[in-house]
């Protein structure tokens, strides 16, 4: 037997998160650190592993008596999420480092909830079977409850209730889909098993012998989703909960665990429920450009930063959901390069206002301006995570935003065309915002409060994340060498439903 | 004349339930041979002993399949895997409990129970009793008489043994949740409630046996079987004696509408006679239900199986819905008691025998019982735990903080909370989704959708909990008591025992499948 390489990388943050719980108080966040950047080399090892053709998949009896399995392996979107995952932690960490403990609540508690939650994340992404997906998949919101619930602002304890809540609703009404599945996989091939591998056929057969419980089994699915990725009208808890968490939550929730929503349709709606998902991808397709126009609407309203940044990722996993929902393999390949690349940039934006905000005391946006002048370098990246944000060609986030429409435009020019509008409204507020903090006169506070620019730390948290933002917009093939193989084994799925990638010309049907 | 013959009897393959009951027996003559000085300790050692070889005895013959599976005791007793199983748990969590009841330091040097429970509370006679030290030492012998009707009611094969059984586990019970040692009229008045509807039910439940009776011409539960598959008479009295059944068994499980009693009860109660009562009475009740509607009323389930569809429901709805507004914890954990017994009989309506390597209904409610008890007997020995200068808190607001002043014990309540409220990673979490499957497989899609939604709402009930503990300023006053090993061992199993069914379910599972073949 080979080395399992995949729970060796997801057990070590779990083992860090455990080192943590001693008493080791000095040196809490060295060990921390540590066990992040450790994660970061086994997470890159796995790449070059998978690149170079290794059989990854690890399987072995978990319960014996339910026919779940412990299975673990990877495809080009898993592994995609995985690097997202441990390359974030590290910079999280870094970003955090200063951070002010109340009562228990200290630093260290912080950096080991931090290293449970990116072991489970990286399970999540893993998992090849599904019990074990939706065991991960509830597990994650423990240690991020506690992340909003103990590190955030005034009303944390109700928007870490908030987060927990929705989350919840949405997961309970996905175990019920699962055990309707599971309980008809016995009838129909008389085996108990939970393995992703042997439900991808049974969904088909399913949707041909019981098309209306299929449609209501891939719901409950999509529902868990729907409110994980949030999308409008199940998005609120994500402002809630960015606005009071640490900027640092906030990049692990909106860059690492929103994305199992998006993960989640593709690898479960779209593979195990091909006709239903056909069925409904009107719908989310409407869902997904009311999330595009509604968040991008409702940032250029917001008048506290990290609200503004909530909304603005709203609008972007409707981009996500659209270029799934489209089924073209250009859409599905942009959808999946989306995720990672607004990992990235929210990363880079969320942290660079928390500097902002570490000085001035404050998210609300009257409460800057001239901030260029007394900080020229945080500024800059800022500026630089902005336009990442908006999608500027140069920027990893255009190559994604051009593939997903590509692909909206060769299936419906229409939604295209209204999905357009978000990159429009994208520019007007992240540029408004820009404008509003950075220039124009000094303000009084900001004078008072800005006392030093951007500090070495800080500087090597923002670097990493912008070099790797400016790499994948100028080099995206690193990435979409994994990611498009994945995207055609997607198409295949679909088949079933005579879905294919339209030919060139044929658009306009 | 006929010759009369010796009844049999099973000695060996019957000991488990004999060692409990001559250990409750030598408890009373240890109170009237024995210094009253040395009487606690020899009570504790003889309720450990009798644990010991009663467990062994039970490995013993599990070990031996041949001889040890089948009718004993002419017919009235029925030994089989889920016997077997449902003992073993029983002997397991009696013995946890019987440990926090011998914890005396954490009262300094007090056990939980009055010092003269026949005294007047406010008396001279009480503070005589109190300053004199005296000691009810009897509990231990009055819970193991209860431990033995318990024993004999899950494996009860003719309603008339399961009756007797019934009322020798309930009479010990009315008079423990008497012997409070603080708030004694709350306790009191919780065992006249306790005693008057237990009284009322089990009316109810005879009168139900003389109906069964009447239409089945039979106590045993085969011969119940046979009748029914073979009808001679019309059914109107077989429907009007199940549903006395129904209702003599659902008050014990503390089911909705025979629930009222469970929160007073549970609140009045010592605490230790809580933990008891929650898991050891609803593991008892619940065996006894559904052996008695599996083997006797099988054949009927398509008249029974809607009904308790509806009372799983509304139990589990008016169980997180009430817990809600709870501002005491013991209160809170008596509906949350009553919502557990919602989502149990969840997978008894399911009534699905195994196939395909699937577990069956009663696999997965004894998975279901196995993680809620653990989790049961750690949260209350907690609640024994939490003090201030008057004895124990209860109010909600005075756990506020605990997470501070007590990491590690807030932090294992948290456990038991997710446990509870059914996250992954805890054995309440494959709980659920055992008996979801259950009922599923058996038909009723609806009802999971129901225990869905119930789920949610329990989720808040627990959360809550966890946010006081974690997120609320420290209450004055209130500490951790210095509890002795008494406490801390069914703390720390309760605990374990939770993230282990959580993390790897697989044995225990297969242990509760293999077994789990009733016999007529």
């Amino acid at each position: 037997m080979t080395f399992p390489w995949l729970t060796f990388l997801g057990l070590v943050p779990l083992v860090g998160a455990g080192v943590l719980c001693l008493p080791v108080k000095q040196i809490a966040r060295g060990i921390g650190m540590v066990f992040a950047l450790l994660t970061a080399a086994v997470g890159i090892g796995v790449w070059v592993l998978y690149a170079g053709g290794a059989t990854l998949t690890e399987k072995a009896a978990w319960i014996p008596a339910f026919g779940a399995w412990w299975a673990v392996g990877l495809d080009g979107m898993a592994l995609v999420m995985v690097l997202l995952t441990v390359a974030l932690v590290p910079v999280v960490l870094l970003a955090e480092w200063k951070l002010g403990g109340r009562g228990r609540w200290t630093p260290q508690a912080f950096f080991a909830l931090v290293l449970a939650l990116e072991s489970l994340s990286l399970f999540v992404f893993m998992a090849q079977d599904v019990l074990l997906f939706y065991l991960f998949f509830e597990a994650t919101l423990i240690p991020m409850y506690f992340l909003i619930g103990g590190f955030g602002g005034a009303r944390r304890s109700f928007a870490a209730m908030k987060f927990l809540l929705f989350s919840l609703a949405g997961g309970l009404v996905m175990l019920a889909s699962v055990i309707g599945l599971y309980v008809w996989s016995v009838r129909l091939t008389g085996t108990a098993t939970y393995l992703l591998s042997d439900w991808t056929q049974l969904g088909v057969q399913l949707a041909q012998d019981n098309p209306d419980l299929t449609k209501w089994l891939m719901a409950g699915f999509l529902i868990a989703f729907i409110v994980k990725a949030p999308m409008v009208p199940v998005h609120t808890w994500l402002p809630t909960a960015t606005e009071e968490a640490t900027p640092g939550t906030s990049v692990l929730l909106v860059g690492i665990l929103d994305k199992i929503g998006t993960f989640g349709m593709i690898k479960f709606c779209l593979w195990l429920f091909p006709q239903a998902s056909a069925w409904v991808a009107p719908a989310m397709v409407v869902l997904a450009l009311i999330s595009i126009i509604y968040g991008a609407v409702a940032a250029i309203g917001s008048t506290n930063l990290l609200r503004l940044v909530a909304y603005t990722s709203i609008s972007h996993f409707g981009f996500m959901v659209l270029g799934i929902y489209t089924f073209t393999s250009t859409g599905i390949a942009g959808s999946v390069f989306y995720m990672v690349n607004h990992g990235f940039s929210t990363a880079a934006l969320f942290l660079v206002i928390g500097f902002l905000i570490s000085r001035r005391g404050s998210a609300l946006v009257t409460d800057f301006g001239g901030v260029q002048k007394v900080a020229p370098v945080l500024t800059g990246v800022f500026l630089m995570a902005g336009l990442s944000g908006l999608a500027l060609p140069g920027m990893s986030s255009f190559v994604s935003e051009f593939m997903v429409l590509a692909g909206a435009w060769a299936r419906q020019p229409g939604v295209a065309a209204v999905a357009v509008l978000g990159t429009v409204l994208a520019a007007v507020y992240i540029l408004r915002m820009y404008q509003r903090t950075m220039t124009g006169p000094v303000t009084p506070d900001v004078e008072r409060t800005f006392t030093a620019d951007a500090s070495t730390r800080e500087k090597w948290v923002a670097g990493p994340v912008l070099a790797v933002i400016l790499l994948l917009g100028f080099v995206p093939n690193i990435a979409l060498n994994v990611i498009n193989p994945f995207a055609q084994t997607a198409m295949e799925h679909m088949s079933v439903v005579q879905v294919a990638d339209p030919k060139p010309g044929e658009e306009a049907k | 004349m006929n010759p009369i013959t010796a009844p049999t009897f099973e000695w060996l393959q019957l000991a488990p339930v004999l060692v409990v009951l001559l250990a409750a027996c030598l408890g009373i003559v240890i109170e009237a041979l024995v210094p009253r000085a040395l009487r606690f300790v020899s009570q504790v050692a003889l309720f450990a002993l009798a644990a010991v070889v009663a467990f062994g005895f039970l490995v013993v013959s599990w070990n031996e399949p041949k001889n040890s599976i089948g009718l004993m005791a002419m017919g009235s007793i029925s030994l089989d895997g889920p016997t077997y199983l449902m003992w073993g748990a029983l002997i397991i969590f009696g013995f946890l409990s019987l440990l926090i009841f011998a914890e005396r330091r954490l009262g300094n040097g007090n056990s939980s129970f009055a010092a003269s429970a026949a005294s007047v509370p406010g008396s001279p006679a009480e503070t005589e009793a109190g300053v004199a030290r005296h000691e009810h030492t009897e509990v231990f012998p009055l819970a193991l008489f209860s431990l033995s009707g318990m024993m004999v009611f899950v494996a009860a094969n003719d309603l008339l043994t399961a009756f007797v059984a019934l009322e020798v586990m309930s009479l010990p019970l009315y008079l423990l949740s008497g012997m409070a040692r603080r708030r004694r009229l709350l306790s009191q008045e919780a065992a006249l409630k306790y005693f008057l509807l237990g009284a009322l039910s089990s009316a109810f439940f005879l009168f139900g046996i003389a109906l069964v009776y009447g239409y089945t011409g039979s106590f045993d539960l085969g011969r119940i079987n046979d009748a029914i598959t073979n009808p001679v008479y019309g059914a109107g009295l077989l429907y009007t004696g199940m549903a006395f059944l129904a209702i003599g068994l659902l008050f014990k499980i503390g089911a909705v509408p025979f629930h009222n009693w469970v929160p007073d009860v549970y609140v009045g109660a010592p605490t230790p006679v809580t933990g008891f009562m929650a898991i050891c009475t609803k593991l008892a009740a619940v065996g006894a239900t559904v052996r008695i509607f599996y083997v006797a009323l099988g054949a009927e389930r398509w008249s029974w199986q809607p009904l308790l569809a509806t009372v799983a429901v509304v139990t589990m709805a008016l169980g997180v819905v009430v817990a809600l507004t709870q501002t005491d914890m013991k209160r809170l954990l008596a509906y949350s008691s009553i919502s557990h017994a919602g989502f149990i009989l969840v997978a008894v309506v399911g009534a699905t025998s195994g196939s395909l390597g699937q577990l069956t209904s009663f696999g997965s409610i004894l998975f279901y019982l196995v993680a809620y008890g653990f989790a049961t007997i750690a949260a209350f020995a907690i609640v024994t735990m939490v003090r201030d200068s008057t004895g124990e808190v209860h109010a909600i607001s005075g756990w506020a903080g605990l997470g501070r002043k007590n990491p590690l014990l807030a932090g294992i309540f948290a456990v038991l909370m997710l446990s509870f409220a059914g996250i992954p990673l805890t054995g309440g979490f494959i709980g659920k989704w055992a008996v979801f499957s259950a009922a599923w497989r058996g038909g009723y899609s609806w009802l999971v959708l129901a225990a869905v939604a119930a789920s949610l709402v329990a989720a808040y009930v627990y959360l809550r909990v966890i946010v006081t503990m974690f997120f609320a300023p420290p209450a004055e006053g209130v500490t951790v008591g210095r509890a002795s090993g008494l406490t801390w061992v069914p703390v720390g199993l309760g605990a374990l025992a939770t993230a282990w069914l959580g993390l790897f379910p697989g044995p225990l599972l297969d242990l509760v499948d293999a077994a789990s073949i009733f016999i007529r």
